[in-house]
């Protein structure tokens, strides 16, 4: 079973060569396998259908097979497999056997499949950077799909994650999985989960180690509690947590596993936000994304239906607020004009200045996000984490007094790409570069307007992001949040950011109505990397204090 | 006022006195600046912004210019500048973008004098023209740097910093890290950016700079204006590098590099020093380096005082090079003498020594060592020795720069087995995988065979001191962890005596016959030769103690009275045969670690001495028979031995058989780990495994490593841990998961002959590039000169 695993594995990987021939024969030998396979299980279907929970294992076997081609059929960046898989598909349904159909419309549950870009219409940039991610992974994920909309950072994503996960690093490979899992699971983000679980077994990952943190290695059960205080409050990190997992006898992390389990832990805990942000869909080929059942009214999807993604329901609910809302661009770009002249007339008092800090830090925490629904999350999930009650809590509300942490005294540029860099080389440049080029993407536009300076609503939201963890920067006037974002953006940001499960179709529909969903992603991927640079700053700073 | 117009003129002959002296801050220091007469500095921080006088023996606060009830933001200081003209004019960057002016000669508390508030971001640096009274210039994170005329409300010019904007979707803004002003030309200043450009302005273009070079990878931090050459400018970056340019000619041409361990975020020239200049760090490194920029890899001094970050340095007058000041993040502002200042360069080693493969030795001293040496002792025999001379240029008025070494080459005779046992050794030892009884029988038997008896004997007596099970548990009750740290355990490294040192080169070749364990180090400190005289000497003294150490702590009936009461041991003792064995061997290879100080002319053969040693003095003997014949006691626990084994390892370290130190230390593992202090455990190891991975035996180190128990040893195997390898078929990179190439689609290393994939030693033809499982390869081409693969070429096995 185990080399039989193997066997499939080099199979899907050979799909990714960019040679058309050699391409060719791969998938010529994946259908005479899995043609081989149907025949052997020929005789069966008749009789499996009635009872799909009792599948034998070649059923399973096959049925895993048939959905991963299912995926490749959708999902490949190259057109002849595609159309490949698709055949065969067909052929395995003329022959009487279920085959799966996906569940659910598109990469994304909140963007209707057709505005994403369709994988065979791409221009040759973003084809050449979903063909490498096809190379590198045998997959085209959702979260790539969704991101296709911003190439340039796409490209530097891609490069970032394949290094964390894949290249020179001082962690074994399943343990980068395996932190991946904690750290998704901390915010129950089962596509993740999902996703790095069969890595986390196709690079030889202790299938046990599933079975919750308890059964993995003492030395990861350490890093649960720095995985709880990052995800949630950061702010409370300080040298003894550090101190902690450095000193643990054998079980002990060193400097540099310990930067690189940090950068992983933050990745992923973002990576989660724009999971949620952005409602991915599970991927095909895993759970919940495909379905042998054959398509019925009542098998649905519910979210479908109710997100107008069904094949029936095209109507998109946006139409009906266009009309009253068509003003609010226009009001935001007046503002940002006006913030933009008023500045040199009217200077507010310093003192004016740090209250208005203050003001913005205490009423994101009254920002309301959740719907109330305070239900603990599903079995499954949380068993990679401990202390699922553990979530983001308010500092000011709750009457902690926790000192606002200066930009300018500890910033990513200055100090933690140092740190980094010093004890995981190449790390520091690649995350560099990707702040760098999520700060400063632009594309001069908002909604339909052309030739648009969009950088103050870019730093108003990195802004206010950095300001829901008590970053404070002394050269920004925080007023201009307030004018900026309006109260339904902040539900959105302040969801993403804190709770990213308790993200809603709705929290995402009704913020910036006029705005294309490419400019929702570009959101998106801003509240993504501030919040990794906010969660990164904290960390490295309890770092930096611990060594010196 | 009077005060200080006094003490300017007593500076006009030069006469600054001082001590190195320290104060405590209320905060943490951004930057300090120093008035031009010197008898005063300003800190400045986030929450400090204070004068203090410096005096002879103490700083004093003179004037805290942070005053109101709850300071704004202006106060919060990035940096801060006192103007070198006029005595009572400072100006300081704010984080919140606002640039001000202070005059101290106002009469109210607060001495705010002008407020700037055109940058839109943090302003990181202010700085007053030198010779120009009204002029300041700011550089901000907005990318933007102006220049204000303070008799003015509002700045006289601005200067961009942005690239112009031909990526519509790309227009970084990128920050102003320093601006200076330039000491010569009057309207030229410099400024250097988050991107890693510096660039050039004249003053009276603000639509375009001068020039723009890119001086560092990342940002460049800080720059800094020679005092006296006009057309240098230092550089100081993220890349952990100090560059210094030459801006003379048409393009900026790096002159100097010196590379540091950490960030750059401070460079100062050293006044009167054209090659001096001063630099501090952002992260992780405290203290402050004054480098001599034409000897780049040492410092020529540090002050090492700063527990946290160092934020601002300063030299507290223009023409004094003696005084430096200092602020920090650990709230302190120091003044450092000159004379106290650590100088690496008396503590480095001198002399570098180092081995080639093939046991060839490089060696670089002071030439003057090496001269005077070689004159005194010509080798005889015709040496092969080539000395190579490295002069630089000779400079009398520089103590630091003047240094000259000479490297020389010494070849050994390529025939020569010096080393094998230590080969052998490494590779036949077992360190893991067996009980540990087993393992330490192995180990005694590799060594035996190899002829060196008393690392077999070692072996012997740590399987009976150890192997009783009930015992291991039990912890070692003395902790001599102290006496451990004083011992000298390196000392055989150091080079102390040249002299001596020389000559023990002529030796090393000759002795080349032998295997000596000793010979693991052939630093010229330690000169072991095996000289009869010598060996029976030290049998009885120096090697002696180490196997006696039963005597003096047992009651020697208490272990015979034990003697037979373990049936299952007994069995095991080959002791007579053994012990008389040793007898011979122990004269063959003597531990003597005695120096000779003496170059005896005609080194005897070993072997061909046996005879006359033959017979041991009784001690040896029967203290061989003493500690081997008895049974273990139960009255002595395992933890009983640990302080004479852990002297026994520092013993076999200290002779340079580092080797069976981290052998015994990994067989032990527990039972002696807690023993013997990690820095020392670290320190054998890493030994070690240098030398196993000079000598290519990549096996043996990756496994010392992979046992060892240090921490900072195992890290060792947490880098470079990816292999990637290409496809043969159709040289593309392959992934990393089976096999079969992801792009052909063939299995990448098929062999030739069986037409399998080879999962192991791969063998192949440069010719063709054709290949196999090696003894496939052997065999094919044992019996067909041509390529198995039928391609035609002739292939050929080496």
């Amino acid at each position: 079973m185990e080399v039989q695993d193997q066997e499939s594995v080099g199979r899907w990987d050979r799909l990714g060569t960019r040679d058309p021939s050699s391409r060719a024969d791969a998938i010529e030998n994946i259908c005479q396998e899995v043609m081989r396979k149907v025949e052997t299980i020929g005789p069966i279907p008749p009789v499996a259908p009635l009872s799909p929970a009792s599948g034998s294992p070649p059923g399973n076997d096959l049925n895993d097979i048939l959905a991963h081609v299912l995926m490749l059929s959708r999902r490949c960046p190259f057109e002849d497999v595609r159309e490949r898989c698709s055949q065969l598909l067909r052929n395995i349904q003329d022959l009487g056997i279920r085959i799966p159909r996906p569940l659910g419309n598109g990469p994304s549950k909140f963007i209707p499949e057709k505005e994403i870009l369709q994988i065979s219409k791409v221009d040759s940039r973003t084809q050449s950077i979903f063909e490498d991610a096809f190379a590198a992974l045998g997959r085209l994920d959702n979260i790539s799909l969704v991101m296709g909309f911003h190439p340039q950072y796409l490209e530097s994503f891609l490069r970032t994650q394949h290094y964390l996960l894949q290249m020179d690093g001082p962690l074994p490979l399943h343990y980068r999985h395996y932190i991946g899992i904690m750290a998704a699971a901390r915010h129950q983000c089962s596509y993740l989960v999902n996703l790095h679980v069969n890595d986390f077994l196709q690079v030889g990952g202790d299938p046990k180690w599933l079975n919750g943190l308890f059964e993995a290695p003492q030395k990861l059960q350490q890093l649960g509690e720095l995985n709880k205080i990052l995800a949630h409050r950061p702010w409370l990190l300080t040298k003894q947590h550090i101190e902690g997992l450095l000193k643990a006898e054998e079980h002990s992390w060193s400097l540099a596993e310990l930067i690189h389990a940090v950068v992983l832990l933050t990745h992923y805990h973002s990576l989660a936000s724009f999971t949620f942000g952005c409602g991915i869909t599970p991927e095909i080929h895993c759970d919940g994304g495909h379905t042998f059942r054959p398509p019925s009214l009542s098998q649905y999807c519910v979210c479908d239906i109710a997100n107008g993604n069904g094949h029936t329901s095209e109507v998109n609910p946006d139409y009906a607020f266009l009309k009253d809302m068509c003003g609010e661009v226009e009001v935001l770009m007046e503002r940002m004009k006006q913030l933009q002249e008023c500045r040199d007339d009217e200077e507010a008092s310093q003192e004016e200045m740090a209250t208005r800090f203050e003001r913005e830090k205490t009423e994101s925490m009254l920002v309301v996000t959740s719907e109330d629904e305070e239900s603990g999350p599903p079995r499954d999930i949380s068993r990679h984490f401990e202390d699922p009650s553990y979530g983001y809590k308010d500092f000011s509300r709750r009457g902690e007094q926790v000192p606002t942490f200066r930009a300018q005294d500890y910033s990513w540029e200055d100090h933690g790409f140092s740190l980094v860099n010093r004890l995981y080389p190449n790390v520091g440049q690649m995350l560099d570069e990707k702040f760098h080029m999520v700060y400063n993407l632009t594309y001069n536009t908002m909604a339909t307007h052309k030739d648009v300076d969009t950088s103050m609503l870019r730093r108003a939201i990195w802004n206010y992001i950095h300001c829901m963890f008590g970053i404070r920067y002394d050269d920004y006037d925080y007023g201009e949040i307030n004018q900026l974002l309006d109260r339904s953006f902040k539900i959105y940001i302040k969801t993403i950011v804190c709770s990213p499960e308790k993200t809603t179709k709705r929290m995402y529909e009704s913020f910036w109505r006029q705005f294309q969903h490419s400019e929702k992603v570009h959101v998106n991927l801003l509240l993504m990397e501030a919040r990794m640079q906010a969660e990164l700053l904290y960390a490295l700073r309890a770092i930096t204090r611990y060594m010196t | 006022m009077e005060k200080m117009s006094r003490v300017t003129t007593a500076l006009g002959s030069n006469a600054i006195s001082g001590r190195t002296m320290f104060c405590h801050l209320d905060a943490p220091a951004n930057a300090i600046s120093v008035c031009r007469d010197a008898t005063q500095v300003v800190v400045a921080g986030r929450n400090i912004f204070k004068i203090y006088a410096l005096e002879e023996e103490q700083f004093v606060e003179k004037l805290n210019l942070r005053v109101g009830r709850k300071p704004s933001l202006n106060f919060s200081c990035a940096d801060v500048m006192w103007h070198q003209m006029e005595e009572n004019l400072l100006a300081t960057a704010a984080t919140n973008g606002a640039v001000v002016t202070w005059n101290l000669g106002k009469p109210s508390r607060n001495k705010q004098d002008q407020l700037f508030t055109e940058h839109k971001r943090t302003v990181n640096k202010v700085c007053f023209h030198p010779t120009e009274v009204y002029m300041l210039l700011s550089g901000s994170q907005d990318g933007f740097m102006k220049c204000f005329d303070l008799r003015k409300k509002e700045s006289v010019s601005t200067f961009s910093g942005n690239l112009v904007c031909n990526n519509s979707f790309m227009c970084q803004s990128e920050s102003v890290r320093d601006v200076q002003f330039s000491m010569k030309d009057y309207f030229t200043f410099a400024a250097s950016f988050e991107n890693g450009n510096v660039q050039l302005w004249d003053i009276r273009r603000p639509d375009r700079y001068e020039r723009m070079f890119t001086a560092h990878t990342g940002p460049v931090f800080c720059c800094d204006w020679h005092p006296d050459d006009r057309g240098w400018l230092a550089t100081g970056g993220r890349d952990k590098m100090v560059k210094v340019w030459d801006m003379t000619t048409n393009r900026a041409k790096e002159i100097y590099c010196v590379q540091t361990i950490a960030s750059v975020a401070r460079v100062k020239w050293r006044p009167e020093r054209k090659f001096h200049l001063a630099t501090c760090s952002m992260m992780v490194d405290h203290n402050i380096y004054v480098w001599d920029i034409r000897r780049p890899f040492i410092p020529f001094a540090t002050f090492e005082e700063h527990k946290d970050v160092t934020t601002g340095i300063v030299w507290r007058h223009q023409h004094d090079p003696h005084f430096l000041l200092s602020g920090s993040k650990d709230s302190t502002l120091y003044q450092h003498m000159f004379k106290d200042a650590t100088r690496p360069v008396d503590k480095a080693n001198p002399e570098g020594l180092c081995f080639g493969l093939l046991g060839d030795l490089a060696f670089a001293a002071k030439e003057s060592l090496i001269t005077s040496d070689a004159n005194r002792k010509p080798y005889p025999g015709g040496d092969r020795r080539y000395p190579m001379f490295f002069f630089k240029k000779p400079d009398p008025t520089e103590q630091f720069a003047h240094v000259s070494s000479a490297l020389s080459v010494f070849e050994t005779d390529l025939d020569s087995h010096r080393m094998d046992w230590f080969v052998k050794t490494a590779q036949l030892y077992l360190l893991s995988g067996k009980p540990f009884a087993e393992l330490c029988d192995h180990n005694a038997k590799v060594a035996q065979e190899l002829k060196r008896p008393q690392v077999s004997t070692t072996w012997t007596m740590l399987r009976i001191m150890f192997s009783d099970p009930a015992n291991l548990a039990t912890p070692g009750p003395n902790h001599n962890l102290g006496k451990l740290g004083t011992l000298p355990l390196m000392n055989s490294f150091s080079l102390k005596d040249l002299g001596s040192g020389m000559g023990a080169e002529s030796r090393l070749e000759r002795s080349k016959g032998e295997s000596r364990q000793d010979n693991i180090h052939l630093e010229p400190g330690n000169s072991y030769i095996s000289n009869n005289e010598e060996n029976e000497e030290t049998e009885g003294s120096e090697g002696h103690p180490e196997y006696m150490f039963g005597d003096a702590e047992l009651d020697d009936d208490d272990l015979y009275s034990m003697e037979h009461d373990n049936q299952t041991e007994e069995q095991e003792y080959t002791l007579p045969q053994e012990a008389f064995q040793l007898r011979h061997e122990i004269v063959d290879n003597p531990s003597a670690p005695e120096h000779l100080q003496q170059d005896k002319a005609d080194s005897p053969h070993v072997s061909g001495n046996e005879a006359e040693v033959t017979c041991l003095t009784p001690i040896e003997s029967f203290s061989l028979i003493s500690i081997s014949q008895p049974l273990f006691s139960p009255h002595l626990p395992a933890s009983f031995f640990c302080p004479i084994v852990r002297e026994m390892l520092s013993y076999y370290a200290e002779q340079g058989d580092v080797q069976m130190a981290v052998s015994v230390l990994i067989v032990l593992g527990d039972r002696i780990r807690k023993e013997i202090d990690d820095l020392t455990q670290e320190h054998w190891y890493m030994s070690y495994i240098d030398l196993l991975q000079r000598f290519e035996l990549w096996n043996v180190s990756n496994e010392v490593i992979k046992l060892s128990t240090c921490s900072a040893i195992t890290c060792l195997n947490q880098t470079s841990t990816t292999l990637h390898i290409n496809c043969s078929n159709c040289k593309r990179p392959m992934s990393n998961k089976g096999w079969i190439c992801d792009r052909c689609h063939q299995c990448a290393s098929v062999c030739a002959v069986c037409h399998h994939v080879v999962k192991g030693l791969f063998v192949w033809c440069q010719g063709c590039s054709h290949g196999g499982h090696l003894e496939h390869m052997m065999n094919w081409l044992k019996s067909s000169a041509h390529c198995p693969a039928g391609c035609g070429h002739l292939c050929e096995y080496t």
